[in-house]
């Protein structure tokens, strides 16, 4: 199989290591394997070895885990080794930016920068388990900027057990001081079963309650500072768009490298094992998922959909149900123009259901 | 055989006071039955007879018993099937009325007896169950004579359960049960008192011959319908169908017609001869109208064909089932299906889902209602949706109804009766314990809730027995609900004016629960003609989005939305709401439970 007729443009590479798993958290991730860091780079450069030809690439992404996380030298050996890109971000959590992580980055390449911020509050950071504080996340960002990193994103959560409207505005007004170019705001997405649900059952009932109220807060008080609208679940400023992103978004095809990373290329999508032992020992033991060409296409509608610019529609008719798409627009939530399909900024609000409504 | 050897006898009783015990040991004791073929209860031959415990079908066995020839026609045990009952006495000289004597006599009991009296019967009562350590045989006793005008000691003391006393019951039949009178000169005449379907051999009838005789291969006609067929096979029961041939004055046994549906030949018709036929038919045929009716809907509309055969075969071998096409905007394609009673139409709903596989959406049971429109004319309306929203007058059918209870409970009764609109008869104590009440009640109230709350306000000592009392003029009004400012035909209902108000708040709370934000508001109403009597909004969502969404779980999220869409799929669409079925149910249900509740 020849690596250079899949051409994937983006390229995503997963360190699955972190310091501690928050409870919140449903990534591939490993604790206290920090004598695999070494070993694990060696898997990733070799899987990668095996699924690009070393040609550039657009955008490159290191996601976790805790990619800063990982040994330093490890983490720029793996740096070194990357194709070419024009937007290359790493993940990083607030208290592992230390000034010289900062300066490593820049020097390795690395023109964005991730931050998992996520809240502000003190006992927020804690219910959610995170080992940063405010001033951490200050002080990264801080340091993330005299390095020379222009582009920088910052990660927020809302919907947290014990939350309350005045301390997401709180969040809201912190992040904007800051000024970071790009900004994503996620309500909490807990999964049923796990430790952080059965421990935060009731309250966050109550939590997904108010979750109307949050999104539109996080909408309008972002939108209000300046910041654009972009993704259902994402803000920039400056057209600083995450690029890799928004590659998903936009249907292209991707390749994911290291343990449990998702591709789809062409027809295919697949999953690597998310045993990391397996993994480092060199056995991808990957998933496949066979994607036909309307399953593609019903997937960029809904990807499509998800941002502010209009969808191109050309070859996805098929995959839309006419009288949805009439209702939807009846409603006033949907625009078709026939060449685009776009929602309207409450159809954007309701994007999920009116998604489902269009879709054949 | 001699017709002065032959005794023909049913057994009367409220239900579970034992009868089908009765019928398993006189079944062994006379060795129809050997104690090996023995299935318990074996004339409760249906499925859902057995698991209910009661009787649906009347059948009956013939046994011999000291030189005599017992013909035991067994009866339905429930207030649906009142008509079925009565044609099963008048196929009898005699009944045994069993009493359970731990509980002593309840509504059915008094209904059964009086049944039995007016059609002439020679009455054995029975006081069984006097195993039991709660039992009262001297105090049961004493009830049921008083009931009869009879003597206590003329009572029989049993256990069917145990066996002891059942050969004395027999004796009993032999000594008191008068032997059948017919004319064995005249024109043969024979009464229909049940008849089932055989898919191979078509309607089999099940008659008492009651003059002359009948053969093989002979010509017959029915009186009332003039149905004519050729006997192809005459027998009796043995319990197991033996063929003989003929079948003379006195005797009971079947008739296999060929008939290839059984509203051809109604229970209660007189068959005779063609050749010989009979001037006179017997007394008491009566068709039996349905008073409640119901939609039925199949939950999947692909189901349509399936229901409508489904409901032909069911009406093969139930003669009061009645159906017609019925078109709901909500529901779809279904059918309006008239039934006995509440019972019945349980029976056939479950027997659809069981024996046919089929999953349905049943609406809120209504009753017939007769209607004076403007033009001066009189319908008959089956269906809420079908009612004229202008009428000069409205008539709803009434029901005589007996309730025994211990006197503690006759206030709470009293009060139920009150707020279902009854009307107050007779109160009469059938011992310093027991109060016998009878009230008029439109049938419209009893067949929603009315029996649970009956029971459930009694602490479960109420027992009930109804009977069809005509129809009389009632303040009916139609309610209608809209969703999204159309009106769900399925959800009309008819209400005395009185409870309009109530039962519409009622219906518009609950749909509220019920029916799912969408994407615009949902204004819910209740409505008497144009006057809105109650309104809800459900609020339009504000968000419905899938949080985030990137390379690792586009599968996921994209299954997400397949789910969403597969289930709007499942909704019905009211206008441009979708409304799950559930919703139906849940407000469907209220009709049942909603009052008082």
């Amino acid at each position: 199989m020849s690596v250079a007729i899949r051409g994937a443009r983006h390229l995503y590479l997963h360190l699955p290591f972190c310091a501690h798993r928050c409870g919140y958290c449903d990534f591939v991730t490993a604790t206290g394997r920090d004598h695999l860091h070494g070993a694990y780079v060696d898997a990733l450069l070799r899987e990668l070895r095996e699924e690009h030809d070393g040609a550039p690439v657009e955008t490159i992404f290191l996601g976790g885990g805790t990619p800063t996380y990982t040994a330093l030298p490890e983490l720029l050996r793996l740096l070194s080794a990357l194709p070419p890109a024009r937007e290359l971000t790493v993940e990083a959590n607030p208290e592992t930016v230390g000034p010289e992580l900062a300066h490593a980055l820049r020097d390795a390449g690395v023109n964005r920068i991730s931050l998992g911020a996520q809240t502000f509050q003190p006992h927020l950071l804690r219910v959610l388990e995170r080992r940063a504080t405010s001033a951490d996340v200050d002080r990264a960002f801080g340091r993330l900027r005299d390095a020379g990193f222009d582009n920088v994103s910052l990660d927020l959560i809302y919907g947290i057990p014990g939350q309350t409207p005045a301390e997401l505005e709180a969040d809201l007004a912190h992040a904007i001081v800051l000024g970071p170019e790009h900004i994503s705001a996620y309500e909490l997405e807990a999964k049923p079963g796990t430790r952080f649900t059965v421990a935060h059952g009731a309250e966050l009932e109550r939590q997904a309650e108010q979750m109307e109220d949050y999104f539109e807060r996080v909408v309008a008080t972002l939108t209000g500072a300046g910041y654009r609208w972009y993704e259902t679940a994402n803000f920039c400023r400056d057209e600083r768009r995450a690029e890799h992103n928004l590659g998903y978004w936009l249907g292209h095809d991707y390749l994911g490298l290291g343990v449990g990373a998702v591709s789809t290329l062409g027809d295919e999508r697949r999953r690597n094992t998310p045993k990391l032992a397996r993994y480092v020992q060199g056995h991808y033991d990957r998933e496949i998922e066979e994607l036909d060409d309307e399953t593609r296409a019903r997937e960029r509608v809904m990807l499509g959909l998800r941002l502010d610019e209009p969808l191109a529609v050309g070859g996805l008719r098929s995959a839309l149900d006419p009288v949805g798409l009439a209702r939807a627009e009846g409603l006033g939530l949907a625009v078709d123009a026939g060449e685009t399909l776009a929602l309207t900024e409450r159809g954007r609000f309701l994007g999920g259901a009116v998604t489902a409504e269009i879709l054949a | 055989m001699d017709q002065s050897r032959i005794r023909n006898f049913s057994i009367i009783a409220h239900i579970d006071h034992g009868k089908s015990t009765l019928a398993d040991r006189i079944l062994e004791l006379t060795e129809a039955v050997s104690a090996r073929e023995m299935r318990e209860q074996v004339l409760d031959s249906m499925e859902l007879e057995r698991e209910r415990g009661i009787t649906i079908k009347a059948q009956a066995v013939r046994v011999t018993w000291k030189d005599h020839e017992l013909n035991l026609i067994d009866t339905p045990g429930h207030v649906d099937f009142t008509y079925e009952v009565s044609r099963s006495l008048q196929a009898c000289e005699g009944a045994l009325l069993v009493v359970d004597a731990a509980q002593g006599i309840e509504a059915q009991t008094l209904a059964n007896a009086y049944l039995a009296i007016e059609n002439g019967l020679e009455i054995v009562p029975v006081a069984n169950k006097i195993d039991l350590p709660a039992a009262d045989p001297d105090g049961t006793a004493l009830e049921v004579a008083d009931l009869l005008g009879d003597d206590p000691v003329r009572v029989l003391r049993i256990s069917a359960k145990t066996g002891d006393g059942v050969a004395d019951v027999l004796d009993a039949i032999v000594e008191r049960v008068p032997a059948p009178e017919g004319d064995l000169e005249s024109p043969a005449r024979a009464l229909v008192f049940d008849s089932s379907y055989d898919q191979y051999r078509g309607v089999v009838a099940f008659v008492r011959v009651v003059d002359g005789a009948f053969s093989t291969r002979e010509a017959l006609r029915t009186m009332a319908t003039d149905t004519r067929f050729d006997a192809e096979e005459l027998g009796v029961f043995s319990p197991a169908m033996t063929p003989v041939d003929t079948l003379t004055a006195g005797e009971v046994g079947y008739v296999v017609t060929g008939l290839k549906d059984v509203s051809r030949l109604r229970v209660g018709d007189t068959l005779t001869s063609v050749r010989r036929p009979a001037q006179e038919a017997l007394p008491g045929y009566k068709d039996v109208k349905p008073m409640v009716f119901a939609g039925l809907f199949p939950t999947d509309s692909d189901d349509y064909p399936e229901l409508r055969d489904a409901l032909e075969r069911l009406k093969l071998n139930d003669a009061a089932l009645v159906y017609e096409p019925e078109t709901s905007k909500a529901l779809g394609f279904g059918f309006r299906c008239g039934f006995l009673g509440l019972l019945h139409m349980e029976i056939v709903r479950e027997r659809l889902e069981r024996e046919f596989d089929l999953d349905l959406l049943v609406t809120a049971p209504n009753v017939a209602y007769r209607v004076k429109e403007k033009n001066g004319g009189w319908i008959e309306v089956h269906n809420p949706a079908e009612f004229p929203r202008e009428v000069e007058e409205v008539e709803e059918p009434y029901v005589a109804a007996s309730i025994i209870v211990p006197k503690e409970h006759v206030g709470a009764v009293m009060e139920l009766n009150n707020d279902r609109r009854g009307t107050f008869g007779e109160l009469e104590y059938l011992s310093p314990e027991r109060v016998h009440l009878t009230y008029e009640l439109p049938l419209a109230e009893i067949v929603l809730d009315y029996y649970d709350q009956l029971k459930s306000r009694t602490r479960g000592y109420a027992s009930f027995d109804y009977d069809l009392a005509g129809f009389k003029p009632g303040e009916l009004v139609r309610v209608d609900v809209l969703v999204g400012s159309e009106p769900v035909d399925a959800l009309s209902l008819i209400v005395h004016r009185d409870f309009a108000y109530e039962r519409g708040r009622l219906l518009v709370d609950k749909l509220r629960e019920e029916i799912p934000r969408q994407m615009f508001d949902i204004a819910i109403q209740a409505a008497v003609g144009s006057r809105v009597i109650a309104r809800e909004t459900v609020k339009a969502k504000r968000k419905d989005v899938l949080a985030k969404c990137y390379g690792g779980d586009i599968t996921r999220k994209r299954k997400l939305l397949e789910k969403q869409k597969a289930g709007k799929k499942r909704m019905k669409q009211v206008g441009a709401v979708e409304v799950p079925q559930e919703a139906f149910l849940a407000v469907l249900n209220i009709g049942q439970g909603g009052r008082g509740s």
